[in-house]
């Protein structure tokens, strides 16, 4: 048996039936890891002898183990808080920051059996939509290493894609789980604003941001998120709700079910490969008895700038708590405490993340603050009832990820306006607080995977789940994975890419075995 | 030119919580720096802010007490800044919709009664403490005031002297102390105000050029404080010159304010609504709940117990100074003791011991049955009232059982009349020159001899009997 | 919307980063050209529409006032760049 071709849940079933030990996973994939990741630059900390004392310690409960994940090994974006293993953010002004504390998904991820592996490369703050702005260097695409993985949560679906784990637990501000996930051919759902707890999570834009899987299909992305959801009383933004039972409801059963194609999602700017993939899907899920549609969705040219105003404005003032003083790096050098303070921030923030900070500052700064905050917060309100209505006519909204194949490396930061238009199809689904899931439906000419998106209302989480499970079990685009000798390539491309320069000498060193203190 | 002082007030108070607005670290004041803290007051990554439900309920408590409007639907803003008291650089308070609006406070001052109107009352959290550090040149950060729960109360540029503010003040802390949500104590810093202050041609209906002062450690601070500003703004003018908008420090021990060094270019906030706090809509039947648990305030009591008790105007606002005070009496009153008495007690005995040990009345330690008792043994004679005070002082640092107090020490009143006579004898027959200056008309030399039998029965006599027996010995 | 240096200087004082010269320019381009970006809101009619800032009609979240055990000091103060084991330190901010 090939471990690294099993879901979640079926390693998970194998651990509990004796056939594999908790140790064995953990240390297949810390081999896999041992000899792929450098390549991929997927993980920022490898914590193997901490995952290998675990699985030592799960050994011992597996028979009482009631989770389905129980001792399946995973990973964590490296924004996720983690007591005693250090915390990035891909960012240098964290430093070698090692929290006192731990995410709220942590603790429950633990409950449920998991055993981290380590933490997995990003942008920058989650800042980005390519993995490119970590100071750890970008993260490649397993399909093509000369490509981007997506962003920001790149390592997680890189991961995922490479068999480095069996899954990852990453965080979608602005569509961070499932671009990557689109791009990398793997399954990921960001779920319903405030059914996941933030606490832990370090906030890049806090009315956006919300913590989910990044799995091999749907069905282990039903597990894990049954583990993630619940009410958390130490994030006031989390909703009451029936958590810990999409996993039990997954029937792959879709007749009825009125599945939505917004219109202004097919139009210009859209990759023709990528259009003719999405329609087919919805072929697919139309012959296993669900009803497609289409309907207009008239507010799609106003949801970038919405996001991007709310989220930097979010962004600048969360990020202003990174000035030397409490935690992180210090700048070697400076004079008084405002010089501290300019120093260590300009030092420590890279180029992407100061510009959305300086984006922030200025939508928020008198004179400013009506014409761009309020009036995005008013279009936010604009573009949560065009959703509205659109549901009042169908169960779910179909749409591409990404309106094109990933691009090369290197080719992105010099456009930001041209990056953040890319987020068009995702980040309206943060703004409403909607649930939204990005699953395999295809390749293009090139051999990369493409990726079609699902969007639900608030709390469809279950809906959205069952429709690509349906999917899932007609296709076995969510089955194909990279060649391995592509991920060694990937070791040829060079790793630091000189538009990335950008501190010369200043580069983060990955960690490898053993991870932060004990 | 005759000038008019415009002052408005900004009043931050702490609120009496037993944890922090955000965290459920613990509010006590005084201990070692940084150890009542966590990772949501020191700012931590990925930290979230949850609030209290009392901070809630205690700004709208004052909101209601200081006769304001209270917001339904109100929120949280975040005011961004860098400072390394503020640990996350944004401070979470309410700047668009503040829980509680145009209020008034009624003060009352020699030049007769008042309206001051309050703007509005907000919730917002505490920064941290800084302490320079001369041997190192250094500045020290202790976080454990940050996240300590405020509420501040913005007063309308109602006053035009320093005891109208004082007044206010008085009025303010009286009213938040006896709603119980505040200790306002300005030694520790429960209770800070800053002073928003102009002055303008009498009669003139424009606002002049204003200075905020801060750092005012105390009510006679406050009254000083303006009376050096508003002349220090007169004789400005006065000179050709002119009032610079500017915030001034008030340093107390050279009586005089400062300009603050701050940066030139104007400070911008960047108020937003701060997205991880959802916003607070107030029902109907939670403000009546909380309107009906309102408690007597001060001006209310002192009207009943004049009229239900009796007892002089003097009398009452000493007792309703504070209201540990008023509880205590309440209590004499409710365990049998003559409300008169009660009040006697308290303005003496009780007020004097407080403030010989410079203590609040809500730290004391004595408990309204001990007094009651003391009290009680006074009425039926088997204590003098010397005595009763002796025991009182034994008492009072730690309360006690009055009665084996009593019984241990052998201070019973001696009401035995023999006795009484038999000691009255033996000083008359030691003290013949006395006995004889009395009889000669001397009435300095009875207190002489009444002072003699109550020493020789240790105090614990019934001083009328020794006055009566000792003059009827006399008489013989 | 036009984004001069000064702007752009202002912005990054609030921002407490310093930018070069050239930086400044740059910014000043780039975020011109988001704002251009930005500014399609105005096609939006939004008279009468409510901001939203929280996007679930979630209200009164609220603890109760119950003491819970702070944070260890030494794990605390561990994660800072300077301090004395019982304070952070930075240079002098107090007059």
């Amino acid at each position: 048996m090939e471990l690294m071709e099993l879901t979640a849940l079926e390693l998970g079933t194998a651990i509990k039936k004796g056939r594999v030990s908790v140790k064995e996973a953990a240390q297949a994939a810390l081999d896999r890891i041992a000899a792929q990741s450098s390549a991929l630059n997927a993980f920022i900390t490898v914590t193997g002898e901490r995952a290998l004392d675990r699985a030592d310690k799960l050994q011992a409960g597996v028979k009482d183990a009631e989770s389905p994940l129980y001792g399946v090994p995973m990973a964590l974006k490296d924004n996720i808080c983690t007591r005693g293993v250090r915390t990035t953010c891909a960012s240098k002004i964290l430093g070698e920051f090692t929290p006192p504390y731990s995410a709220a998904v942590v603790d429950k991820l633990a409950g449920a059996g998991a055993i981290s592996l380590g933490k997995l490369n990003m942008d920058e703050f989650a800042m980005g939509s390519t993995s490119e702005t970590s100071c750890f260097g970008p993260v490649k695409n397993p399909w093509d290493p000369e490509r981007v993985p997506g962003g920001s949560s790149g390592g997680a679906a890189a991961a995922v894609a490479a068999g480095l784990g069996w899954y990852a637990v990453g965080s979608d501000t602005g569509g961070s789980i499932r671009q990557p996930a689109a791009f990398c051919g793997v399954t990921g759902i960001k779920p319903t604003y405030g059914t996941v707890s933030r606490y832990g999570l370090i906030a890049y834009a806090s009315s956006f941001d919300q913590i989910g899987p990044i799995c091999r299909d749907a069905a282990d992305c039903a597990a894990v998120l049954d583990a993630l959801q619940g009410k958390d009383p130490r994030d006031g933004t989390s909703l009451e709700g029936q958590y810990g039972r999409l996993l039990d409801r997954l029937t792959g059963d879709v007749r009825g079910l009125k599945i939505g194609l917004p219109a202004d999602c097919y139009g210009d700017g859209l990759d023709p490969e990528v259009r003719a993939a999405v329609l087919a899907a919805a072929d697919t899920l139309k012959s296993r008895g669900a009803q497609v549609t289409e309907l207009p969705f008239p507010v799609m040219e106003y949801v970038v700038p919405a996001y991007y105003i709310i989220a930097a404005a979010q962004a600048s003032s969360n990020l202003s708590r990174f000035d030397g003083v409490k935690y992180g790096r210090r700048a070697d050098e400076y004079g008084g405490l405002d010089d501290l303070y300019r120093k260590t921030r300009t030092q420590g923030f890279g180029p992407e993340v100061k510009r959305r900070i300086l984006l922030g500052t200025f939508v928020l700064s008198a004179g400013y603050y009506d014409a761009y905050y309020i009036k995005a917060l008013q279009a936010r309100a604009v573009i949560k009832s065009g959703f509205d209505r659109a549901f009042e006519q169908c169960d779910l909204l179909l749409t591409p990820t990404a309106p094109a194949a990933p691009p090369r490396l290197g080719t992105s930061l010099d456009n930001p306006l041209q990056m953040y238009l890319g987020d068009v199809y995702t980040v309206s689904v943060n703004l409403a607080g909607l649930p939204g899931l990005s699953m395999p439906c295809g390749f293009d000419s090139q051999g990369l995977p493409i990726g079609a998106q699902l969007i639900g209302p608030h709390f469809g989480e279950e809906m959205l789940l069952n429709a690509a499970h349906a999917f899932q079990l007609d296709t076995d685009f969510h089955r194909q994975r990279p060649k391995d000798s592509i991920c060694r390539d990937a070791q040829r491309v060079p790793a630091r890419l000189e538009t990335l320069d950008h501190r010369p000498g200043a580069q983060c060193a990955p960690q490898r075995e053993g991870g932060g203190p004990a | 030119m005759t000038w008019e002082t415009v002052i408005g007030l900004e009043t931050h108070v702490e609120l009496a919580t037993r944890t922090k607005i955000f965290c459920s670290c613990t509010t006590e004041f005084g201990s070692p720096p940084n150890t009542h803290c966590c990772p949501v007051c020191t700012g931590m990554p990925g930290a979230l802010p949850v609030l209290n439900r009392r901070v809630l309920e205690f700004a709208v408590k004052a909101g209601l007490a200081l006769n304001c409007s209270i917001t339904r639907h109100s929120g949280f803003d975040r005011k961004n800044y860098f400072y390394p008291d503020l640990p996350k650089a944004y401070q979470i308070s309410q700047l668009y919709l503040p829980i509680a609006r145009n209020g008034r406070v009624d003060v009352r001052t020699q030049a007769g009664d008042k309206t001051i109107r309050i703007h509005e009352l907000h919730m917002e959290e505490d920064a941290g403490k800084l302490a320079h550090d001369p041997a190192t040149g250094l500045t020290r950060v202790d976080c454990n005031r940050c996240g300590v729960p405020l509420i501040e109360i913005v007063t309308q540029p109602d006053f035009r002297t320093a005891e109208e503010v004082t007044a206010y003040l008085e009025a303010l802390k009286e009213t938040l102390q006896y709603l119980g949500v505040s200790d306002c104590k300005m030694q520790e810093g429960s209770l800070r105000c800053d002073v928003n202050l102009s002055v303008r041609p009498a009669g003139s209906g424009e606002l002049g050029t204003r200075t905020e002062m801060k750092n005012l450690g105390s009510f006679r601070a406050v009254a000083r404080a303006i009376k050096y500003e508003a002349a220090r703004q007169i004789q400005l003018i006065e000179g050709g010159g002119r009032v610079v908008q500017e915030t001034r420090r008030w340093d107390e021990d050279r009586n005089a304010s400062l300009p603050m060094r701050v940066k030139e270019n104007a400070q911008d906030y960047r108020y937003f609504p701060e997205p991880d706090i959802p916003p607070i809509r107030l029902s109907e039947e939670y403000l009546d709940a909380l309107r009906a648990a309102q408690p007597e305030l001060a001006q209310a009591k002192r009207a009943r117990y004049q009229r239900e008790y009796g007892l002089p105007e003097y009398d009452c606002r000493m007792i309703t100074s504070h209201r540990a005070l008023a509880r205590f009496f309440e209590a004499l009153v409710e365990l049998g003791v003559p409300p008169k008495q009660g009040a006697n007690w308290i303005m003496g005995e009780v007020l004097g011991a407080l403030s010989q040990r410079a203590m609040e009345p809500g730290d004391m330690k004595l408990t309204p049955p001990t007094l009651a008792r003391l009290i009680a043994l006074v009425g039926e004679g088997r204590l003098n009232r010397n005595t009763a005070v002796k025991v009182f002082e034994a008492v009072f640092d730690r309360d006690g059982d009055v009665d084996a107090y009593v019984r241990a020490h052998g201070l019973e009143q001696v009401n035995d009349d023999a006795l009484v006579r038999e000691a009255c004898a033996e000083v008359l027959a030691v003290n013949p020159r006395s006995a004889a200056d009395y009889r000669s008309g001397k009435e300095k030399a009875f207190g002489f001899l009444v002072g003699q039998v109550m020493r020789e029965l240790k105090g614990r006599a019934n001083p009328q009997r020794v006055n009566a027996i000792l003059k009827e010995l006399l008489m013989q | 919307m036009n984004i001069t240096p000064e702007l752009v200087e202002r912005i990054a004082d609030l921002s407490r980063l310093e930018l070069g010269q050239e930086e400044v320019l740059e910014t000043a381009a780039q975020l011109e050209q988001i704002a251009a970006c930005m500014d399609i809101l105005n096609r939006l009619d939004t008279r009468g529409i409510q901001p939203m800032s929280h996007v679930f009609p979630v209200e009164n979240v609220l603890r109760e006032d119950t003491v819970l055990p702070s944070q260890d000091r030494a794990e605390l103060l561990a994660c800072a760049p300077a301090s004395d084991g019982e304070t952070f330190l930075v240079p002098r901010a107090v007059e």
